[in-house]
């Protein structure tokens, strides 16, 4: 089975770094009361959209990379998505080459920035879930420190399961959102 | 006398037993048919055997053109979805007496109802509804209990009558006022989704969204006010905990730590906000003081601790560690900080909340792969399993501890089941739209 998702392509990560740049359109969580006076608040947080492979924000731009890399660098660069056993958090040894080719750019690119995004599949609580995300999350980051990354450049997140890369409820799909994917939000200039 | 009222009670159980079947079909339709304008549609999937028959009459109104809301079928669907009664087909009813001089026994024991329940409604000048009603003991053929009631919304009043005469019937409270939260999700193409924090009535009437977001809503967690309801959101995409009054809508930021801000509990005298913050490197437990803004920290454990709830006293608090490998549930005493471990039973136990009597321990438990509701008395140690479904989780507890509402997943989507304590009653509430997830049942409003 493959471990990494081949169709995120290296253009991801120069788009993913328009997108960082770009300021995203809004939409702003807005809150009802239940009384008949349905009174919208708005808050100084807005949602911002997501920056998930396959957006729309990402398909389309044309942007080439002008990172230098050998072809077998770029092909670990574009595996973007790391998959996780059940219940743990710990990086699976068929990661090891692609997340040593990120901490690799990231040292060598100081102005990168890379988020990390923790999810779990569906079972379990979903607070307990959040927590496993996070612990996720937090071990492809150390891997990444530990191979050369700063610290400074690395953000983690988790979602949990609120947010499946498959919605159905069987092994492979539970496999597939067992994951954590990285997100560039800065490249080098 | 004695023989006479033995010879009815007999009568009645046969009748009983004819007609279960055929009734609860039919008020199952009709259950369906009110809920047309409800987001979620109860029904009772499950219900008691010996379920008691009682009738309930459509009350009189006494005010000008159509009545606006049918009291009686409102408290009989209400009676209906506890499972413990059978209310009365309509269309069997000899006479529909509305006072008390019309009311003649014979023609509510020939068709078994052991209560009988009548009324009168009327509507003020200032749009204020006025209802009186009288419970009687057919057997007995006395009047058990009688009262009125007065408010601007008629499925209120009718939820508040249902409270009185469940509580006479049963000796519990009845919890028909009461209201829920819970969350939907819908899939709107590739990576986009919308979330919905939606307010109703405990029969899934006057579903109101509260709040609406692209990023996840979950953990709903009510106040002890019945009022104001703390929840995790992710706008602006990290997350963070929001309480928002449910009346007005306005909400307040109350965390935004760098990690987890999760699983917001409200201490039982609403002055302390129990969380899970991981600012400090791992997820740990915490209490806010409201009036002070002070956080305390309670764990210390480089495990995932997580889903903190109350105990009812407000002396310990329960929550969710995996310190011993798999996820159980742990106490912790907040004079003493000690910790102690409360679940043995299988390797997966999470999500636990005690029920308001300090008795039993509800928890999502996992068994042979598949996740499931059970409860656990803290008294005795034993061990049970509530439902048959799988993925089953977010159980919630309602205020007078008879029913657990939690989500599971029907035909590849979330809905929303309830069972109760006893196992003996199940409900269903389906919904229109999105997966439905995350419920949590108010506490009692009065």
């Amino acid at each position: 089975m493959a471990i990494f998702n081949r169709n995120h392509l290296l253009a991801l990560v120069a788009a993913a770094a328009i997108t960082g740049c770009t300021t995203v359109p809004n939409e702003t969580g807005s809150a009802n009361g239940t009384d008949t006076a349905a009174t919208e608040t708005t808050t100084e947080d807005s949602s911002a959209t997501s920056y998930g492979v396959g957006d729309n924000t990402v398909e389309g731009s044309s942007v080439t990379t002008d990172f230098s890399a050998t072809s077998e660098v770029d092909a670990l660069l574009s595996y973007t998505t790391v998959y996780f056993d059940f219940d743990k958090a710990n990086i699976r040894p068929d990661a090891y080459a692609a997340l040593k080719a990120h901490a690799v750019y990231l040292s060598a690119n100081a102005a990168a920035r890379l988020r990390l995004d923790g999810h779990a599949d569906e079972r379990g609580t979903r607070e307990y879930n959040l927590a496993l995300g996070e612990r996720r999350a937090k071990a492809a980051a150390s891997y990444l420190a530990a191979n050369g990354a700063s610290r400074s450049q690395l953000e983690v997140i988790s979602y949990g399961e609120e947010r499946p890369a498959v919605m159905s409820s069987n092994e492979s799909s539970w496999a597939k959102n067992r994951r954590v994917e990285l997100k560039y939000t800065a490249v080098a200039p | 006398m004695e023989k006479c009222l033995g010879f009815e009670l007999k009568k009645g159980s046969i009748l009983k037993v004819k007609k279960n079947l055929s009734y609860l079909v039919m008020l199952c339709c009709w259950v369906m048919a009110q809920s047309a304008h409800a987001e979620l549609v109860v029904e009772v999937t499950q219900g008691l055997d010996d379920a008691q028959p009682v009738a309930i009459v459509p009350f009189e109104w006494k005010g000008d053109g159509r009545v606006p809301t049918d009291i009686a079928s409102v408290v009989a669907a209400d009676l209906h979805r506890s499972g413990q009664f059978r209310p009365i087909e309509r269309k069997k009813m000899l006479s529909r007496p509305s006072q008390k001089d019309q009311v003649y026994f014979r023609d509510w024991r020939v068709l078994g109802a052991e209560f009988l329940l009548i009324g009168r409604l009327d509507r003020d000048q200032g749009g204020r509804y006025l209802v009186e009603f009288e419970l009687f003991d057919v057997l007995r053929g006395v009047v058990v209990k009688h009262g009125k009631a007065s408010g601007k919304k008629l499925r209120a009043i009718s939820h508040y009558i249902s409270d009185l005469v469940y509580e006479h019937l049963t000796g519990v409270k009845g919890a028909f006022s009461t209201h829920l939260v819970y969350v939907t999700m819908e899939q709107l193409g590739k990576g986009k989704q919308l979330f919905k924090l939606h307010h109703a009535d405990a029969d899934g009437f006057n579903d109101v969204v509260i709040l609406r977001s692209p990023e996840p809503i979950l953990s709903p967690s009510w106040a002890p006010n019945g009022r104001d309801v703390a929840y995790v959101s992710f706008e602006g995409t990290r997350p963070g905990i929001y309480i928002q009054n449910t009346l007005t809508g306005k909400k307040q930021k109350i965390t935004g730590f760098p990690g987890l801000n999760g699983a917001p509990s409200f201490s039982p005298d609403g002055k302390k906000l129990a969380m899970v913050l991981s600012k400090d490197g791992n997820p740990e437990i915490y209490t806010m003081n409201f009036s002070s803004g002070k956080l305390t920290r309670l764990t210390n454990h480089y495990g995932i601790d997580t889903e903190p709830n109350w105990a009812p006293d407000g002396q310990s608090i329960i929550f969710t560690s995996s310190r011993g490998g798999g996820p159980q549930i742990y106490r912790v005493d907040l004079a003493s900080h000690k910790v102690e471990r409360l679940t043995f039973t299988g390797n997966y136990n999470a999500r636990s909340s005690i029920t308001p009597d300090g008795r039993f321990l509800i928890m999502v438990h996992r068994n042979a792969g598949v996740f499931h509701i059970a409860v656990q008395d803290l008294l005795r140690g034993s061990f049970d399993v509530l439902t048959e479904t799988s993925l089953d989780e977010s159980p919630s507890v309602a205020p007078n501890g008879v029913m657990v509402i939690y989500a599971t997943q029907r035909h590849g989507k979330g809905v929303l089941e309830a069972v109760s304590m006893d196992k003996r009653v199940k409900v269903r509430l389906p919904s229109s739209k999105g997966h439905v997830r995350e419920p949590a049942w108010s506490p009692f409003l009065y």
